[in-house]
């Protein structure tokens, strides 16, 4: 009996294994496949039988991607725009889910409210109305325009997320300092931030990853070739009848392997600000 | 200086915050002093908030009704709905509501269903289960960019890997596929991409939720002998309902809103065969400056997303009402 059992199970997991083993190298093989080819020479990228591991491995498209079209440049304006977008955007919501995780006033429900509107409603619907307003506030082809925007992006999101953390906090922390006479900025810096740097984590992560990858608003709004972030600049690399797609996939894994780096190295906090969402609905 | 001024005077701060009292007018000189405070916390991420997000909302529909003049300082002129009925009478709207609806119609259920297959293979005690999860994730976190553009290369006609499969390696087809040629494949091509690149982010919700059922309710039903498809059909399917509500809602809104994939592979092409609203829209906003008919097309988007959504939370909330 118990024999047979064990013997079952281990036929289960075996077959789990064999299905995820099957699943996951679908999700890989484009990836690999986009590795390999950006270590091919170009003349080689559409050859058939394509080489699975190259013949003659080349770094020719890294060294071309970087040096080309102001490549390091729009590397450094994607770095720049993505970390104050971050800074402003963490400060900003944190400030606002503290208001509405620990106040009452008059309108929280109704702020709150619309904020959730703000969660809901379609990116791109706001598209052509924000492009106006952008080109109202002389927003248009600046790096600042783009924080500006992205930061208000991310606000409601961000906020959601954190005022569900906030409330979790113990109450009787705070308390304690309003007895020692400190005020809501006090106990907002002192105690509530350093107190929630797990949840802090997971919206800066989001945030700096959702303007790090943003494209479509960054097409719309910059045409100085000087502005232009990451994601422009990978497509430049496509162009209409001559693709080098070698160049495209090593500016791509330029692009791709800091965030991939950033989840590996974050995932608990990704899956929790993921799922938290979601389970509370 | 309390946090939340509760009505009783014990210094307990906010633990009322649910006990409703009726609203005064005047508010105690405490309570205003708390309310001041909220709303300065408040005030610069929602005036943001209220110019870049609340304000475009109503000028979104405003524009909609204008022939919009995109010079600044020239008038609009006022056709009130004409944006909306030359939508009626515009085939490649309707053509791109079609797609949408093909996009959304085959991405939603299967990244439900392989999601939810994953999700179940990872709910148990197993070697390699974190490396699983990350492998399956990791095309939630690449740019859209970048996997539309890799898949572009993987379809494509001569030289590409999809065709070197079906043609050269196991003749599944006897020709080269032109997939980004023509309507329906590119379509296939584009869905399977979106299918590729969600089936992660579905994963891990219902991994997340099905980790929340109690064992000991699986394990009852294991003790009475039930299979595991039944333990999962009777024990953990309804137990992660409201989840499985919540992931087709934002997956429904997610496929209307398929654009950069659409605009990297086929940009709509050939021949406007491949638009989908949202590309549509982007034509006509943006290359063809016709800024209230592309509103008009957004606006339209937005009401089909949002009366679906209705529709949808309705349909998952009323069997478990009755039961």
């Amino acid at each position: 009996m118990v024999g047979g059992n064990v013997r079952r199970t281990r036929a289960i997991v075996g077959g789990r294994l064999t299905l995820l083993t099957a699943g996951a190298i679908v999700m890989i093989v484009p990836f690999a496949y986009m590795v390999v080819t950006s270590f091919k020479q170009n003349a080689l990228v559409l050859e058939i039988p394509p080489q699975f591991i190259p013949h003659h491995p080349t770094t020719a498209n890294y060294h071309g991607a970087w040096s080309s079209n102001h490549f390091s440049r729009y590397f450094v304006n994607s770095l720049v725009v993505a970390v104050c977008t971050t800074v402003f955007a963490v400060l900003l919501s944190s400030m606002m889910a503290f208001a509405f995780a620990r106040f009452r006033f008059p309108g929280r429900r109704l702020l709150f409210g619309l904020l959730l509107i703000g969660l809901m409603v379609p990116t791109m619907m706001l598209l052509i109305p924000q492009f106006l307003l952008a080109r109202q506030l002389g927003a248009l082809d600046s790096l600042w325009g783009l924080v500006f925007f992205y930061t208000a992006m991310n606000l409601a999101l961000n906020t959601f997320l954190l005022r569900s953390f906030f409330q979790d906090i113990p109450r009787e922390l705070e308390e304690a300092m309003v007895v020692d006479g400190a005020g809501p900025w006090t106990r907002y810096r002192r105690l509530i931030l350093p107190l929630s740097r797990p949840a802090l984590a997971t919206v800066g992560i989001f945030s700096f990853l959702a303007s790090w990858d943003e494209y479509v608003w960054a097409l719309t709004v910059i045409n100085d070739p000087n502005r232009r972030t990451l994601p422009i600049a990978i497509t430049l690399f496509q162009g209409q009848h001559s693709t080098s797609w070698g160049l495209v996939f090593a500016a791509s894994l330029i692009a791709i392997v800091p965030v991939i780096a950033i989840f590996v190295a974050f995932q608990r906090q990704f899956v929790s600000g993921i799922t938290s969402g979601a389970l509370k609905a | 200086m309390t946090v939340s001024s509760s009505p009783s005077s014990t210094g307990s701060i906010g633990r009322s915050a649910s006990a409703r009292r009726p609203i005064s007018r005047t508010l105690s000189p405490r309570r205003r002093k708390e309310a001041l405070a909220a709303y300065l916390f408040l005030a610069p991420g929602f005036l943001l908030f209220a110019l870049v997000i609340l304000y475009p909302i109503g000028r979104a529909f405003q524009i909609s009704l204008y022939h919009w003049s995109i010079a600044p300082g020239l008038p609009s002129q006022y056709i009130g709905l004409t944006n909306y009925s030359h939508e009626l009478h515009d085939p490649i709207f309707w053509r791109s509501l079609v797609n949408t609806g093909f996009y959304m119609g085959v991405t939603v259920p299967a990244q439900i269903v392989i999601g939810l297959m994953i999700a179940v293979l990872l709910d148990a005690r197993m070697p390699a289960r974190a490396a699983f999860r990350t492998l399956f994730y990791l095309p939630v976190v690449t740019s859209w960019v970048v996997v539309s553009l890799l898949f572009r290369y993987l379809f494509i006609t001569d030289g590409g890997l999809i065709n070197w499969v079906l043609h050269d390696a196991t003749h599944v087809s006897n020709h080269n596929i032109d997939w980004l040629g023509q309507r329906w494949t590119a379509m296939a091509a584009i869905a399977i991409l979106g299918i590729w690149k969600g089936i992660g982010w579905s994963m891990i919700i219902f991994l997340a939720a099905l980790q929340g059922v109690p064992r000991e309710l699986k394990e009852a039903a294991a003790v009475d002998g039930a299979n595991a498809w039944r333990r999962f059909r009777a024990v953990s399917l309804p137990a992660i309902r409201p989840v499985v509500a919540f992931v087709t809602v934002m997956l429904v809104i997610g496929g209307f809103n398929v654009f950069i994939s659409v605009f990297l592979m086929t940009n709509g092409g050939p021949l406007d065969e491949t638009q989908v609203l949202l590309t549509y829209m982007y034509r006509q906003a943006f290359s063809f400056l016709d800024f209230g008919y592309g509103s008009a097309l957004s606006f339209t988007l937005t009401v089909i997303v949002f009366v679906l959504s209705v529709t949808q939370l309705r349909l998952f909330r009323r069997p478990s009402e009755a039961s």
